[in-house]
């Protein structure tokens, strides 16, 4: 009863959370709704009993997403673009909230239809892995993951190619001004270290518990960019060739072993003896390109240094 | 069906709704990529509610393996929207499409 209720508050303040980002009247206001909303959503994961997705939402539509914004909101207002407040559109409303109520009506006339637990489950042993979500993603689904992997890469070449012509190799992002005494450079050195403990920690369990090459990454996307932001690192050139390497080291893995499965019979197939193995160096080469890509998304195409 | 799930499946069309009303009603593009996150994320709720209907099997691994797989497509999306806008409020000075300029429209 405790936990119906639990729920109702939680849908509740999700949808107050999302009501708000949405019609905010300040851009900013909205920005910070929806990192409160995204740690709602991911509420809403771990109450549906779904750990890996609530660490991704956290870390990804919570913090990533939430970092990318703020940082927008600062780009636009040094480009001189105003935000004015939004005015209401009445009928779009309604239009919208019926849309809603029949989704609703058609979520309550849903079937009762088995999910894939049982397969999943059978073929758990010979998948490599422990946690059922890892082996769907880098066993059973794989060729999702590769694609996603590579979707990654082309997105930050399509990032990059905004650049203007004379920032070309230059390092991504607009420069950050710390007060060398200041809460930014203080957490800046004081979190990276736990930060780090957390996403490598992440990456380990993954294959056993929740957690994962993408929220691991995601994690140690984020400790790089506050490190950065708090400027104890600066960005690496975007045609240094070792950061290239740390890009594509994981599709390439990836797609290697998809190939070496290919001569054996099936592209993507992991042999049964060496899964395991397979799955951890996947696992590690794509944490760190999925930390590397995510970060310099975060970061943006290169600007020239005045 | 358990009541808790319907709730969060519920709550995911209402989302779905509201992001759609932020989508289409606002002409500043910032707004339009938050309102759109919204409603991405409506719909990842929504789908896991629905895969999350019969507890007696435990939760179900492949939904939740595509809404990972999605919630890191949607970031990269909304990075690439990002610097797209960034360049065109440089450029233009304003971070609305010109045709959304005059108010809303007709």
């Amino acid at each position: 009863m405790t936990g119906l209720v639990f729920d109702l508050l939680l849908c509740a303040l999700l949808l107050a959370a999302g009501l708000a980002a949405v019609v905010a009247r300040g851009l900013f206001a909205g920005v910070v709704f929806f990192i409160a909303y995204g740690v709602f959503v991911a509420l809403g994961w771990l109450r549906l009993d779904a750990i890996d997705v609530a660490l991704a939402e956290a870390a990804i539509g919570a913090g990533l997403t939430g970092v990318l914004l703020l940082g927008a909101i600062g780009q636009l207002s040094r480009a001189g673009a105003e935000a004015p407040a939004p005015r209401p559109n009445i009928p779009l409303a309604l239009a919208c909230g019926g849309l809603s109520l029949l989704l609703g009506a058609a979520f309550l006339a849903l079937p009762d239809a088995p999910g894939l637990q049982a397969e999943v489950a059978a073929a758990l042993p010979i998948s490599g892995a422990e946690n059922p979500v890892t082996a769907v993603l880098l066993n059973f689904r794989a060729i999702d993951t590769l694609l996603e992997s590579i979707v990654l890469t082309a997105v930050l070449v399509g990032v990059w190619a905004l650049a203007r012509d004379d920032a070309w190799g230059c390092r991504p992002g607009l420069p950050q001004r710390v007060r060398p005494d200041g809460v930014l450079a203080g957490f800046g050195r004081l979190l990276p270290p736990l930060g780090l403990m957390v996403g490598v920690y992440l990456v380990w369990a993954g294959t056993k518990q929740p957690g994962g090459a993408f929220q691991g990454g995601t994690v140690l996307a984020a400790v790089w960019l506050l490190a950065a932001m708090a400027g104890a690192v600066t960005a690496p050139r975007v045609t240094d060739l070792l950061l290239r390497a740390a890009l594509v080291a994981g599709p390439i893995l990836f797609l290697a072993v998809g190939i070496a499965g290919a001569l054996g019979g099936s592209f993507l197939g992991l042999a049964p003896a060496v899964a395991g193995p397979l799955i951890l160096a996947i696992e590690v080469a794509l944490t760190l390109s999925i930390a590397s890509t995510l970060a310099l998304l975060v970061l943006g195409p290169p600007e020239a240094r005045a | 069906m358990s009541g808790f799930v319907t709730f969060f499946g519920l709550a995911g069309a209402g989302l779905i709704g509201l992001g759609l009303y932020g989508f289409l009603a606002h002409a500043h593009l910032l707004r339009r990529l938050l309102s759109f996150n919204v409603m991405g994320s409506g719909v990842f709720l929504m789908f896991g509610a629905a895969a999350a209907r019969s507890p007696a099997l435990g939760a179900d691994a492949v939904p939740q393996a595509l809404i990972i797989t999605g919630i890191v497509v949607k970031l990269a999306g909304t990075a690439l929207a990002v610097a797209l806008l960034v360049q065109l409020a440089r450029s233009l000075g304003r971070a609305a499409l010109p045709e959304d300029e005059e108010g809303p429209r007709a």
